[in-house]
């Protein structure tokens, strides 16, 4: 009874992999995978159909990739402070409030985002670009817009992570930099941080993988328009291509997307591959 | 007689409201080893804290009461914390060598109070690790993580670091008692070379081990020190009953 309750979840990992793969296959054959992934023109359903998700997986790595330089210190930051500095009573405020924010609903980051990053934005991006004649204004939904938005999302499992990963530091550690005359900021980032790595690292890839899976929130902010990432203007992700087209494709279109779930499939693997081999390091470290 | 490296004057020290050591009175001699003996609980190693301000991490700890290096008061407020620390080195009784290399373990001291340059760090590298009697068994593996050396290996390692800011002072807070017998013998021969040179505290739970290696011992008993002597004296002449009691095994 217990077994086979167990065996759910690894029923439904094999059969997703299984699906995804008889699905999003079928179309690298028959548009060519080099098409598809190299190809930047995304036309389904021009009378002369083009698939190439290139813009949409290079807004994917950028965006994460700059949702993760922004978010992870500051979330570093706070657990630093957390596990090291804060005292008790601020601690008390911070914690729950770091848990809370784990908690909300994408849907919720998204409208605020919405509501409150996007016209501030339009106002930047009407500043920047007042003199521009190229430039197609976005109203404010763009690349950074979701950015923003994805880096506060990934601060929960940041500060908790690395929190966790620097109070197992042991004291004695600590003491011993103290004990050489080394202030309290330099034994943090000089040996606390340092030997906490493989844990911090571990936040850092998890912030990865939500960050790159999050669909809801940044499909309400990020303007959702097949585009080179640059931070005015309006992207599609591998999660928002999916989430906007699947309703009315068809056909080839509807195999497409599913290939670009293989794809976001395959990141996600990526990502636990790496972590997986984080906390095999960490164990023979 | 060598003059007092270390003394106190009624050094008081309360943990919130417990009242962990009582008017501590004592003169260390410069370059001898001094033995802190007691059973656990007696204030010992809250003393040996006293002498580096690391009781000043604790939270709640209030001292009162004076500490003189070289006649210098150190809770005195011309007093750098990181000034005092360099000239009083500490050793810990968990071998807890930093996690990064041989080198990077012993030059991190010296590069924290300011040496960049490469040679003098490398120079600095050898002498503390032969000071520390272990650079034989590390001056190949310098770049290697010193987190795969052996329990002794580490305590001397850290020994080395300690040694590596030029202390004039080393506490050493049961540096052995994680330390198997071999391992052990070897830490104290190291405590027998280094006493010409640096004037050395320890806290031992070990009767023996205070008895081969001090010149000087104290016998604390629930935060007081009931009597302090040279060491021959101590333990073949206790004055006090209770010290008596306490070398004998009656408790502890």
């Amino acid at each position: 009874m217990f077994s086979l309750c167990a065996f759910t979840a690894v029923a439904a990992v094999f059969s997703i992999t299984l699906y995804m793969i008889a699905n999003g296959v079928p179309a690298i054959w028959q548009v060519g995978w080099k098409e598809i992934l190299f190809s930047s023109v995304w036309q389904p359903v021009a009378r002369d159909a083009s698939f190439g998700i290139l813009y949409v997986i290079l807004t994917s790595v950028v965006g994460t990739f700059l949702a993760v330089l922004l978010g992870v210190p500051i979330g570093l930051f706070t657990a630093v402070f957390l596990a090291e500095a804060a005292p008790a009573w601020l601690a008390a405020v911070i914690r729950p409030a770091v848990e809370l924010l784990a908690g909300i609903p994408s849907v919720i980051y998204g409208v605020l985002g919405m509501m409150i990053l996007n016209p501030w934005m339009y106002c930047l991006e009407q500043m920047l670009f007042a003199d521009s004649l190229t430039h197609q204004f976005t109203g404010g939904a763009n690349l950074l817009s979701a950015v923003i938005v994805l880096a506060v999302m990934i601060l929960p499992t940041v500060i908790s992570i690395s929190e966790a990963a620097l109070r197992a530091v042991p004291p004695e550690l600590k003491a011993s930099s103290l004990a050489l005359g080394a202030s309290s900021v330099e034994t943090i980032f000089r040996v606390t941080i340092p030997a906490a790595r493989s844990g911090i690292l571990t936040a850092v890839v998890l912030g990865v993988g939500r960050a790159v899976g999050e669909a809801m929130a940044i499909s309400l902010v990020s303007g959702n328009s097949v585009n080179l990432p640059l931070p005015f203007c309006s992207v599609r992700f591998l999660t928002t291509a999916i989430v906007s087209e699947m309703g009315y494709a068809g056909g080839l279109h509807r195999q497409v997307l599913f290939t670009i779930g293989l794809v976001l499939f395959v990141f996600i693997m990526v990502i636990n591959g790496i972590l997986s081999g984080i906390l095999k390091g960490e164990r023979q470290g | 007689m060598p003059q007092s490296k270390i003394s106190t004057e009624k050094l008081n020290l309360y943990y919130g409201a417990k009242h962990a050591l009582k008017d501590i009175t004592i003169r260390i001699r410069s370059n001898m080893v001094t033995a802190l003996i007691g059973p656990s609980g007696c204030g010992k190693s809250t003393f040996l804290k006293s002498l580096n301000r690391m009781n000043e991490l604790t939270d709640g700890a209030r001292t009162e009461g004076k500490v003189y290096l070289d006649g210098e008061d150190i809770y005195g407020s011309g007093m750098d914390v990181t000034r005092l620390r360099k000239r009083v080195g500490m050793v810990f009784q968990q071998p807890n060598p930093f996690p990064m290399t041989i080198y990077d373990n012993i030059a991190y001291g010296p590069k924290v109070h300011g040496v960049r340059n490469k040679e003098k760090l490398d120079g600095i590298v050898e002498r503390s690790l032969r000071q520390a009697a272990i650079w034989e068994e590390v001056e190949n593996q310098l770049n290697r993580t010193a987190m795969g050396l052996s329990g002794g290996q580490k305590q001397r390692l850290c020994i080395a670091r300690a040694l590596a800011v030029e202390p004039e002072v080393l506490l050493m807070d049961e540096p052995t008692s994680a330390l198997d017998p071999v391992s052990t013998l070897k830490v104290e021969e190291l405590i027998g070379q280094l006493k010409g040179k640096y004037t050395i505290v320890i806290v031992t739970h070990n009767m023996q081990q205070a008895a081969r290696v001090s010149d000087d011992t104290a016998f604390f008993l629930m935060g007081e020190m009931v009597e302090f002597d040279t060491t021959a004296r101590l333990f073949v002449h206790p004055a006090d009953r209770r010290t008596q009691e306490y070398i004998t095994g009656k408790f502890g």
